[in-house]
């Protein structure tokens, strides 16, 4: 029960690295869930699907793009 | 530079200094260094009044001459209100301070029928949130806004109630108030989060903001802290019935307050609306305050024993 602030921010960050290294050929595709079956639904309803996908691939992009502060933060979480 | 004496005494030498610098220019410098009062009577026998702030400290001030330590003052009270201004108006990107203002006002008669709502929610009949000119209305004109006093007293609350409950039981220790409440933090934030996560992956199109959502996590509070001071007082059985009574009341609460909320309008209505997207949407109403009575009793069950 004694859940610190500090493994929250643990928990998200480690969090986050497994969705920006999640490759999608070798994963995604497999599963029926690579980026071409995301941009499917137009129209008011995009469903679960869809957002999820559209999550993971902004979360790697993002991630992607501040490589350098993301790759800190990450060695330094992943050290203590 | 010793500084030594409270800043009110440096202002005082330095009115001193203004007042008598007219007279004794020439040697005012000798008049600090020398405190034995064998100059000009009136001045120091009035400078030796002064004595409080010692003179090991004025013999460093010397170095000053008045109108440079007034100016020096004004400079820096200036530059304390400019970074006082750029801190504010910075600090209002990130926590929006204004709005935040909106959710502590409460009075009393608000506090107490929200509490009364949250534990006996089953005779209200209107659970909508009145506008007024497209913004809702402040907490203190309605019953059914959220509102944070209520949450953040509750928390606090609950982490003396829980403390009261451990000391009881000879378990406590300073530290475990800390653990308590860092504990507590991080499962509202993450039922927060995980709130957030699931209202954006329904593409939900509501008006709830974050804060609407911390504020609907913390009612839970009131509901713990009843169970657990029953259960202080009356044993364990006092508990689990206060809990349960709680926990439903939470529920009900929950569903009437988030239905109007997040359902389309017409199934808020209470008919039966087929389609996907709102089962979707009701299975998560019914999943959030579902969520609540697990976290009661989460956070509850090992304080009585």
């Amino acid at each position: 029960m004694a859940l610190t602030l500090y493994a929250l921010i643990q928990t998200a960050v480690l969090c986050t690295n497994a969705l920006a290294v999640l490759h999608e050929e070798r994963f995604l595709s497999k599963l029926g869930w690579g980026v071409e079956q995301g941009v499917g639904g137009f129209g008011d309803d995009p469903g679960v699907k869809a957002q999820i996908l559209n999550l993971i691939r902004s979360v790697r992009t993002v991630m992607r793009g501040y490589i350098i502060p993301y790759l800190c933060c990450v060695l330094l979480i992943s050290l203590s | 530079m010793n500084y030594s004496g409270t800043h009110s005494g440096f202002t005082q030498q330095a009115n001193m200094r203004l007042r008598n610098s007219s007279m004794d220019d020439s040697d005012g410098s000798q008049l600090f260094e020398n405190t034995s009062g064998a100059e000009v009577g009136p001045q120091a026998g009035y400078r030796n009044q002064q004595g409080g702030p010692p003179p090991a400290g004025s013999s460093g001030h010397s170095l000053l001459t008045d109108p440079m330590s007034n100016l020096a003052m004004a400079y820096g009270s200036s530059l304390a209100t400019q970074g006082r201004e750029m801190m504010d108006k910075n600090l209002d990107r990130f926590i929006p301070i204004s709005k935040l203002k909106y959710y502590f006002a409460v009075d009393t008669l608000y506090v107490g029928k929200k509490l009364g709502l949250l534990v006996f929610p089953y005779m209200h009949k209107n659970w909508e949130v009145s506008y007024q000119q497209d913004t809702p209305v402040a907490p203190r004109f309605d019953v059914n806004a959220p509102d944070l006093y209520i949450p953040s007293m509750g928390f606090i609350t609950y982490l003396l109630v829980a403390g009261l409950a451990l000391g009881t039981q000879n378990r406590f220790s300073p530290e475990l108030l800390g653990v308590h409440a860092s504990s507590a933090l991080v499962w509202l934030v993450m039922e927060v989060l995980v709130v957030l996560l699931s209202l954006y992956l329904v593409t939900v199109n509501t008006d709830l903001t974050t804060i609407d959502l911390l504020a609907f996590s913390g009612y839970k509070y009131v509901g713990m802290i009843v169970g657990v001071v029953a259960g202080l007082l009356f044993g364990r059985t006092a508990y689990y019935l206060s809990l349960l009574w709680c926990c439903a009341a939470i529920f009900v609460f929950m569903i009437r307050s988030l239905r109007l909320k997040l359902l389309s309008e017409a199934a808020a209505e209470g008919r039966l609306v087929r389609g996907a997207r709102n089962q979707l949407r009701m299975y998560l109403t019914m999943a959030i305050a579902a969520a609540q009575p697990i976290f009661m009793y989460w956070l509850t069950y090992h304080l009585v024993r």
